[in-house]
């Protein structure tokens, strides 16, 4: 944030003495050349003054709360813009080789994008629309998260089957822990001392402490867990993809305390593939994205009872809800597309074209 | 093998065990909160054949579709680094890969023998049809599960089943349905057939002739081919005189040699799309795959063996996946209780292909999508959308149980 003040007072200052100046050249031109010119030099002035406007209007306005909808393609290489508000296809920049997971900065001003096939973390300035840094995250990089400080990420490594811990300032590794084959999911417990990753080959969900940097705990789920999400409760639930099946985990004990179980209408069992999950901001609520069963479950956190199925489009996977919990941002893998969801009427209401293979979906609002 | 190749294979064992270690949470056993005593490592055989023409460097050269590309022990070991965790976590300490080759197959028997006596119980088995019917004729009885990961041929899911034989690669049965899941899909009913006429070829017609009856593919003809350059039998290996009818959808070519159809593709006198042994040919896997986590196994396959996975390199790993996974699951348990919850689809394994695959009861068969691949991607997955089940889908791959021709399940 201290950075983004600092960017509009630079440009508030540019935009004062670029003023000025046209001011001053205005007072001259009078006398030196002539009257015929003067309105067009003044219209230079008032475009001077209004660009330099517009530029604090849009900074401010772009700063926090643009009600911007990012969602990643891996297969395109781009970051899919969309206004919140409208539903509109706002921009779709090219930002790096396969971005997959995202996440914002705490401050919000700023988005952390995996670039899988780069090895890499991009750093993406919402205001400025564009990458204001990269560094090496190890090979193929997945999911991650931050610390509740926001100064470590722990990041999956795909292929070297590791969790490694990166110092958000220095931009270094601090460590790694080696884990089962193809870690996913990450999540980091809300006083930070300990991460859950999954793991997809050893179908476990690895509870590490930080502070140890060592594997406390193997639990077993489902087959191929994929994502987390962590209760206002202290429960800690994981997609068990091939399963299609939701495993609960008590975070103090950490033992399954129960298995969600999903089957949309005229879906066959095996179309049911979990993978992204959503909390309302109230923490009754969760989303659970059914991948090929095309549907997302709503599913009541207290009861673990499924409320409703939302039909979405195919392979619905990463999830998303507004902070005001009025919409449901559902990104298919599949058909390219990302459903927006009336949370109310439990319906989909707009269905807008993404890039290629839409993976995450972030909401800046 | 050399000294320098046993060297390494010991290194890569220890390093396997190095893994387990890596893995190992702190507190030794954590899990049920209680110390067990740590098991000895899971030990797998993989047998294999010496003489299997298959594998001979000429043979492989060739590079045909749905052939092996290599010996799949890579395979195997990257199977049991996957299972390092769970095995760890049922008590067992770390995996081994005891690799066997027999010279010939009359020899399979003894180097079956000689692995039970070392213990092991779990073979993955990399031979000849022969070979897989020697080693469960001599495996009868015997406290053994056996997976056949390298030979497709109908007859080891009927007559020659057992009850502790397994198969992880698809049979000729599934392929050829898949072949005419696609051939109907796509409103292709109408093929041209080509058929050789060794022993091989003549399984490949027989499951084919099944899979068209039972899909309504429709041949126009049925045609034998030879692998001749002679002209007084230029009818039998001239492509262009084989295919010159005046119309057909596709050309279906069934050669289990391979290097007639090789020569098919872009040779018929219409040009129709040629599928079966060459054009688009349907595999257990491909490197094409790219969906369920597919590219991942590729180059884990690729960065330890130099080269690409096929279907029987998948077949290998899947078969040592599910041994391992089974061998942990009822660590308590006999082996018959675990041939049991295999034979009952009690165990499944994430196979990369976006669900999970267990075994036919009635035939030891693991059911699986195979992907109709060809040169350049895949064409399809089957089984195709459209075509359904009252149970599985994936049954409609291969022989059914009213259909099985295996008593001993």
């Amino acid at each position: 944030m201290s950075e983004l003040k600092l960017l509009e007072a630079i440009q508030k200052q540019e935009c004062e003495r670029r003023g000025r100046k046209g001011s001053a050249e205005d007072a001259e031109g009078i006398q030196n050349i002539g009257s015929s010119l003067r309105p067009l030099r003044n219209l230079c002035a008032l475009c001077v003054r209004l660009f330099c406007f517009s530029l604090l209007i849009g900074t401010s306005a772009h700063a926090k709360d643009t009600g911007r909808i990012f969602v990643s393609s891996e297969k395109d290489n781009t970051i899919t813009v969309i206004d919140s508000a409208k539903g509109d296809l706002v921009a779709s920049p090219v930002v790096c080789k396969r971005p997959r997971h995202m996440q914002l900065t705490p401050d919000r001003s700023q988005l952390y994008v995996v670039c899988s096939d780069e090895h890499r973390l991009l750093v993406w300035d919402i205001a400025g629309s564009k990458a204001v840094a990269k560094f090496e995250l190890g090979e193929d990089p997945e999911a991650f998260d931050l610390s509740p400080d926001g100064k470590t990420m722990y990041v999956s490594n795909e292929e070297d089957s590791a969790l490694t811990a990166f110092d958000l300032a220095t931009r270094k590794k601090v460590y790694e822990v080696k884990i089962g084959g193809e870690p996913e999911g990450v999540k980091v417990s809300a006083d930070g001392k300990l991460v859950y990753v999954t793991s997809e080959v050893a179908n476990v969900v690895h509870v590490i402490d930080t502070a140890a940097r060592k594997v406390l705990k193997n639990v077993p789920v489902g087959k191929r867990p994929r994502r987390f999400l962590l209760t206002p409760t202290g429960e800690l639930w994981v997609t068990n993809e091939l399963d299609g099946t939701v495993s609960v985990i008590r975070t103090s004990d950490h033992t399954v305390q129960g298995t969600i179980n999903f089957l949309p209408q005229g879906m066959r069992r095996e179309d049911v593939s979990p993978v992204g999950m959503a909390l309302a901001p109230d923490g009754k609520t969760a989303y659970v994205g059914l991948g090929k069963a095309n549907h997302v479950a709503v599913v009541d956190v207290a009861t673990r009872n499924v409320k409703g199925y939302i039909l979405a489009g195919k392979r619905a996977w990463g999830l998303a809800v507004s902070r005001d919990g009025k919409r449901l941002y559902v990104a298919n893998g599949l058909s390219d597309d990302l459903t927006i969801v009336d949370t109310q009427a439990m319906k989909a209401i707009k269905t807008v074209k993404v890039g290629r293979v839409p993976y995450g979906v972030v909401i800046d609002d | 093998m050399t000294e320098g190749g046993r060297a390494f294979r010991e290194a890569r064992r220890t390093l396997l065990l190095a893994g387990a270690a890596a893995c190992l949470p702190l507190g030794a056993q954590p899990q049920r909160g209680q110390p067990q005593r740590a098991q000895p490592p899971f030990r797998l055989g993989l047998l294999t054949q010496g003489d299997d023409e298959r594998y001979s460097p000429q043979v492989l050269l060739r590079g045909f579709p749905d052939a092996p590309g290599g010996r799949s022990e890579p395979a195997a070991q990257i199977a049991l680094n996957d299972s390092l965790v769970t095995l760890q976590m049922a008590g067992r300490n770390g995996a081994q890969l005891v690799a066997l080759e027999a010279p010939t197959a009359a020899e399979v028997p003894a180097s079956l023998q000689q692995l039970l006596q070392q213990g092991v119980q779990h073979v993955v088995l990399e031979l000849p049809a022969a070979g897989v019917a020697a080693v469960a004729a001599a495996a009868r009885g015997r406290e053994v599960v056996l997976f056949n990961a390298a030979a497709p041929e109908d007859a080891l899911r009927a007559a020659q089943c057992a009850p502790n034989l397994f198969h992880t690669l698809p049979s000729h049965a599934m392929q050829m349905d898949a072949v005419a899941q696609l051939l109907v899909a796509r409103k292709w009913n109408r093929p041209l057939v080509l058929v050789g006429p060794t022993p091989g070829d003549r399984l490949l017609q027989a499951a084919w002739q099944r899979s068209a009856k039972r899909f309504g593919v429709r041949p126009i003809a049925e045609r034998p081919f030879k692998l001749s350059n002679d002209p007084r039998e230029r009818d039998l290996g001239n492509v262009r005189l084989l295919t010159s009818d005046r119309e057909y959808d596709a050309v279906v070519v069934l050669d289990a040699d391979g290097e007639f159809a090789s020569g098919v593709p872009y040779r018929t006198v219409l040009p129709r799309p040629v599928l079966g042994s060459n054009g688009l040919v349907a595999q257990a896997w491909s490197p094409f795959h790219e969906r369920n986590g597919g590219p991942q196994l590729t180059r884990r396959f690729l960065r330890r063996a130099s080269r690409t996975m096929t279907g029987y390199d998948w077949a290998t790993w899947m078969a040592a996946r599910c041994a391992a996974e089974v061998a942990s699951a009822y660590i308590k348990a006999g082996l018959a209780q675990q041939v049991q919850a295999l034979r009952q689809g009690a165990v499944s394994v994430d196979g990369y292909k976006g669900q999970r695959l267990s075994f036919r009861g009635w035939d030891g068969q693991l059911r699986q999508p195979l992907m109709l691949a060809h040169g350049g991607g895949i064409g399809d997955m089957a089984p195709l959308e459209g075509f359904l089940h009252p149970r599985i889908t994936l049954d409609t791959l291969g022989y059914d149980a009213p259909e099985t021709g295996c008593r001993a399940g």
